[in-house]
């Protein structure tokens, strides 16, 4: 069988294996023992030809059903929002998406320069004077920052809030195993972060203090009082938020926060079952040698021609090697990539009117679902996100919600079996006021 | 005056220009500040560019020309795999189907991305040789650090507490022994013998009773097949070790041998390298570990498993080291992966591996007369050459490669491994045809001449780049990291 990747003809290879000085292809690996040579052929599907391959992923994709389908109120750290035609036409430069990471500056300016424009984006919502080129996605950024904390301070106590994401508080405890750091949980009271245990957990050997912009419930904590406890001592203030929510919020920068993550996804990345997204990372001067991963810059070329460069390269793991305190090394440049295309779209007066269209939308459906006599649990301000008490367990009326051609909101009781009955509901800037309508209208009627 | 012939986004933007189109609101226009308390309205907008959309298209494109990337010419990059993309995978990943996937919808309505998923580990476990794969690590590194907290995780359910070194070759990447730190390690080099393969006396005597485990990428990072791998497998389970295979470099060994049948207990793939998926300037990758049978139960949550004819992910794993990624991994760039092993099925990914090592040894052969070859004998996917000799005449490896832009190529790694002075590391991959490789062998030859007859012209390249070389030393003693209108 022809491959359409492998260009080699048999006349290549004959002339290659004489230039080689070896009579067959098996020659060349005869420094393989026999003993572990593997024997006849893998067990894997034959090759398909293009057409069939594309019927094959095809009925893949079609046993799914997808959010463009049905209207979703899923959330929950990932979320649907609009993203303009123009980010996967740029995205679709195979310059970008083929090439390796820009070591070599020369060839290579036009993705330093685009990441440079990221971190400026990144710095611009969060308020925060540096930002880096992007991490895997929003929680190990989280876990990033924390092993950062206690690096940067010497201490071995995580505080973290159980408003915090749940699969990002997990990521956080395996990082922390591996650095032997101790994770301690403050609870929560009416679904923000109680001040008053983090008070009483907050000590000397507190080396970060975690709490989420908007919170995992959708509640908006209040980062001034949370920073008045963090700085009482050396501790660092570390926020993870929603970048969407930072066009009407005030930024965490402004109430003194030390480390900002978070993922960029709601700026032009799709939903793609969780990943890959594209985690951003952005702290204060202070800590600039200290950030973990890849930084771009700005210089000159000798007849003074501004250019970009990876920089502060001594802080990585490839020239650190086992004294660097972080091992990362790819991020998600690509997707980073997206979100600076997305938010170059968007600009400054899209991306407060998509907060302002989320905000007013997930008013809205409150307001619907109430005159449903759903209970709204949660009194806090809120942004696009809000838990609801329903009269059964949650799957059960997700299931009921699929049949009229809706996907329902997050199951709280997955990760807080407490709060059995309660979803947590997304409403973003797509989804109708019919959308809307209709959930809450489903809703009222489930007994 | 500072000369910028590339605006950057900013500097092009005017206020009142839009480049979205968002529909007229259908609800109430509430007032923020009833929904709001003041203090958290934000009182000052983010300084974010205000452009059309024909602009942007013009920025990004002209961005995308100042680029190179593996279509736009070969990209010998050591280490680094950069072979061909295809363009059916970024077909298949943007199917609504897999792309407008929400990770919390229910089993029921994402079977077929479950499937895919679990197809996929079944193929990695079978092209490794592994009993059990995970999709969760996001890349190289994550899955380096994932495989290592699974050993810790084994040692400590034995109650081995006093294993905590993870022994590394000195020809390893940096990425090795950082992992190795962060997952609460510490890193102990084995040194290389002449041969350029680890010197199984020195790891004698470095392997004992506190060894967790030996990290070895094998082809190692000069190319080379570690011949005595089953030794080192004996040496290292003897002592009570774990053996992990960084799979940087298994684009050399796709049904030819598997790290499970070598030996290994943990393997990461890199699906970025091997597996076609693109690159991305820096990812997003994948990083999928597979393990053998008694380090299955400590694998991080979920897995994907099959009951009956329906898929599920599978939480009930009771010793686990826990969440390492959010979510189920990079589920896009693992559907472009899968898209790949049923492009090529086991035969063509065979092949994939003869032509990676025909094309290495071919060009080994050629350029060997012209550098310095210090490991003179069959590479596998990529081999070393060192720049010594050019050195003495002035030329350092830094500049061949900066030479070698004017010719239009991507340089190969250079400066490592690190145990060849001035070394420039080449790996061509399957996908290039023998008219390219015969292009750079020729440039590469010139390039020596020119070494002898007309160093300066090497010394001072690039000559037909967009930018010449650029003051790194300032942009780390003076960092700007960010646009802002005073500095520009």
């Amino acid at each position: 069988m022809k491959f359409r990747y492998l260009p080699m003809t048999e006349q290549d290879r004959e002339e290659m294996l004489k230039v080689i000085g070896v009579e067959k292809m098996d020659d060349l690996f005869a420094d393989i023992p026999e003993k572990i040579r593997f024997k006849g052929e893998l067990k894997l599907e034959e090759a398909l030809d293009e057409t069939s391959l594309v019927k094959e992923m095809s009925r893949l994709a079609n046993k799914n059903i997808h959010i463009k389908e049905y209207p979703s109120f899923l959330g929950a750290g990932v979320y649907e929002h609009y993203i303009p035609s123009v980010v996967n036409h740029m995205l679709l430069r195979s310059e970008f998406y083929t090439a390796y990471t820009p070591y070599q500056p020369e060839i290579s300016q036009g993705e330093l320069q685009a990441i440079f424009e990221f971190q400026t984006m990144v710095c611009e919502l969060t308020g925060m004077d540096i930002a880096n080129s992007s991490m895997y996605d929003g929680p190990t950024a989280l876990a990033e920052a924390a092993m950062m904390s206690a690096g940067h301070t010497k201490k071995k106590t995580i505080l973290v809030s159980k408003t915090v994401h749940p699969e990002a508080r997990e990521v956080l405890k395996t990082s922390a195993k591996g650095q032997n750091l101790t994770v301690v949980e403050v609870d929560e009271q009416n679904g923000v972060t109680d001040l008053e245990q983090l008070s009483t957990l907050y000590n000397d050997d507190v080396a970060s203090v975690i709490v989420q912009y908007p919170n995992f419930f959708g509640n908006i904590e209040d980062l001034a009082a949370v920073e008045k406890i963090v700085h009482q001592g050396k501790a660092l203030f570390i926020v993870s938020a929603n970048p969407l929510s930072l066009g009407i919020l005030q930024p965490p920068g402004r109430f003194g926060a030390d480390v900002v993550v978070g993922d960029i996804q709601p700026f032009g990345i799709p939903t793609q079952l969780g990943g890959p997204h594209c985690g951003y990372f952005a702290v204060t001067k202070k800590l600039m040698r200290k950030v973990p991963g890849r930084l771009v810059g700005q210089t000159t070329d000798d007849k003074g021609k501004r250019g970009f460069v990876l920089t502060l390269q001594a802080r990585e793991q490839h020239i650190r090697r086992e004294k660097a305190t972080s091992n990362i090394c790819s991020n998600q440049a690509l997707n980073a990539l997206a979100a600076s295309i997305a938010l170059s779209a968007l600009g400054k007066r899209g991306v407060k009117e998509i907060a302002l269209q989320n905000i007013r939308k997930a008013h809205y459906a409150k307001e619907q679902l109430r005159k449903h006599n759903i209970e709204i649990v949660y009194d806090s301000p809120q942004f696009n996100e809000f838990v609801i008490r329903l009269p059964k367990a949650v799957r059960d009326v997700n299931k009921e919600l699929l049949t009229h051609n809706i996907i329902g909101g997050y199951d709280l009781s997955r990760y807080y079996p407490e709060k059995e009955q309660l979803m947590l509901v997304a409403v973003t800037e797509l989804r109708s006021k019919e959308e809307i309508d209709q959930f809450a209208a489903v809703l009222g009627g489930v007994k | 005056m500072k000369i910028h012939d590339q605006p950057l986004i900013f500097e092009i933007s005017k206020q009142g220009r839009i480049g979205y189109s968002l529909p007229e609101l259908d609800v109430p226009e509430t007032d923020v500040s009833d929904l709001l308390p003041d203090a958290f309205i934000r009182d000052e907008e983010p300084e974010l560019p205000e452009v059309s959309e024909l602009q942007i298209v013009r920025h990004y494109t002209a961005l995308s020309r100042r680029n190179h990337g593996v279509d736009s010419g070969f990209y010998p990059l050591g280490s680094c795999t950069m072979k061909y993309n295809p363009k059916i995978n970024e077909d298949v990943a943007r199917y609504p189907g897999f792309a407008h996937l929400h990770p919390y919808q229910e089993e029921a309505t994402i079977q077929g991305a479950l499937e895919l998923m679990f197809k996929l580990q079944q193929s990695l476990e079978e092209i490794t040789g592994m009993d059990q794969v995970t999709l969760q690590p996001a890349a190289g590194a994550h899955g380096e650090w994932t495989g290592l907290m699974l050993i810790r995780a084994f040692h400590e359910a034995n109650g081995d507490h006093h294993r905590t070194k993870v022994i590394v070759p000195d020809s390893a990447h940096g990425t090795n022994p950082a992992s190795a730190t962060v997952a609460g390690f510490e890193a102990v080099t084995v040194r290389s013998n002449e041969k350029g393969l680890v010197d199984l006396d020195h790891l004698r005597e470095v392997v004992g009773g506190d060894t967790a485990a030996l990290m070895l990428t094998n082809p190692n990072t000069l190319g080379l097949f570690e011949e005595q791998i089953v030794e080192m497998a004996n040496i290292v389970h003897e002592a009570g070790g774990k053996l992990y295979y960084d799979g940087a470099n298994s684009n050399a060994i796709l049904g030819i041998t598997r790290p499970g049948d070598m030996g290994f207990d943990v393997v990461h793939l890199n699906l970025h390298k091997t597996f076609t998926t693109p690159h991305g300037g820096g990812g997003p990758g994948s990083g999928p570990v597979g393990v053998k049978k008694d380090l299955i139960p400590y694998l991080p949550k979920p897995v994907v498993v099959k009951d009956g004819d329906a898929y599920r992910f599978d939480y009930d794993i009771p010793e686990s080291i826990g969440r390492v990624k959010p979510y189920y991994g990079n589920f896009g760039i693992n559907v472009r992966a899968y898209t790949y092993i049923r492009t090529m099925g086991p035969a063509g990914l065979k092949k994939v591996s003869e032509y990676a090592v025909l094309n290495a040894n071919y060009m080994f052969r050629r350029l060997a007369p012209y550098y310095d070859a210090p490991y003179m004998r069959h590479c596998k996917h990529e081999f070393v050459l060192s720049g010594k000799r050019q050195k003495k005449l002035g030329v350092r490896t830094l500049d061949i490669a900066k030479r070698l832009l004017d010719f239009g190529y991507h340089p190969p790694t250079i400066y490592f491994p690190l145990n060849v002075e001035e070394c420039l590391m080449i790996e061509p991959t399957e996908t290039e045809s023998k008219e390219t490789l015969d292009e750079f062998i020729e440039a590469m030859i010139q390039i020596a001449k020119e070494a002898e007859e007309n160093p300066e012209i090497v010394q001072e390249a690039p000559h037909q780049t967009v930018i010449d070389r650029l003051d790194e030393t300032t942009a780390a003693r003076k960092p700007i990291l960010r646009y802002s209108k005073e500095v520009q």
